[in-house]
């Protein structure tokens, strides 16, 4: 009877390998959290790329998509926008206010000249996705070698 | 940067969830979504930042006190493309709120729109009765 439980489900090494999996989570989210700590902007972006362009993606949630600027110069991506703080009337009070409100800018420079004009830009369920298509005159040019 | 003291958005970073109790069953990353909570004469209103949520994609529970929300986030990656320079991570939402019973538990209303969520938790009028004493 005692061995059963002591080897069983609730046995010290289930425990202890529980505990190892814990303080591993946390030193993970430790070095996470200072790396992303460096995190340069708002919004956060994530840059998608491959030899025809880019992709970039960014969490705007509850934006006007009307209200959203975004300029392209050379291979400078530039997005700017407000987030629009709650309206409350006289008399309503917060609990709580935890998002975060106010004009924002931000500049991304990419690694190559983007064709302006075929930019097009997506939004759906607060998340904003831009297709810069990068500059014919700037793609990489395969060079032939012709036998001599 | 000139907007800066305009600027009130605290932290961009996600706050990942931490797995105290019951662990997930879905081997994903989760989020704590941020709230904004008010309260109204009639109602306490909610509102959350689920960035990729949308009303076929979101699971909203009471029981008992407790109101418990998830967010499950299709993560679609562009096709073709690879990521180069990666800022943020895509992952569901939970977070779960206790109610006090003032709440009217079959009028709550719950819309999301643009990967905000917003839900009215109407006031329940009061079931007891507080008796005036007079004086005899």
């Amino acid at each position: 009877m005692f061995g059963r439980t002591f080897w069983g489900q609730t046995s010290p090494w289930n425990e202890m390998e529980r505990l190892r999996r814990e303080m591993n989570r946390v030193f993970a989210n430790l070095s996470a959290t200072s790396e992303s700590r460096i995190t340069p902007g708002y919004p956060a972006m994530n840059v998608w790329t491959n030899e025809d362009g880019a992709v970039v993606t960014a969490e705007l949630p509850g934006i006007d998509p009307e209200t959203l600027d975004i300029a392209v110069v050379k291979n400078t991506l530039t997005l700017s926008g407000e987030h629009k703080p709650l309206e409350l009337e006289e008399g309503e009070v917060y609990h709580r206010r935890e998002r975060g409100y106010g004009k924002f800018t931000r500049s991304f420079q990419l690694p190559f000249n983007v064709e302006g004009d075929i930019v097009e830009a997506t939004y759906e369920k607060g998340v904003l996705n831009i297709t810069l298509p990068r500059a014919e005159a700037d793609k990489p040019r395969k060079i032939t070698v012709k036998a001599a | 940067m000139a907007n800066e003291k305009e600027l009130n958005i605290q932290e961009t970073e996600k706050q990942e969830i931490a797995e105290t109790g019951a662990e997930r069953t879905r081997s994903r990353l989760a989020f704590v979504p941020r709230a904004d909570i008010y309260e109204t004469n009639e109602a306490i209103v909610l509102v959350t930042d689920m960035p990729g949520v949308d009303e076929n994609s979101l699971d909203i529970t009471l029981e008992n006190d407790v109101l418990t929300i998830n967010g499950y986030v299709e993560t679609a990656y562009p096709e073709g493309y690879g990521l180069s320079y990666g800022e943020y991570r895509v992952g569901d939402y939970e977070r779960s709120f206790t109610l006090s019973n003032k709440v009217d538990r079959n009028k709550i209303e719950a819309t999301v729109k643009d990967g905000v969520l917003r839900l009215y938790l109407p006031k329940a009028e009061p079931s007891m009765r507080k008796i005036a004493v007079a004086a005899g």
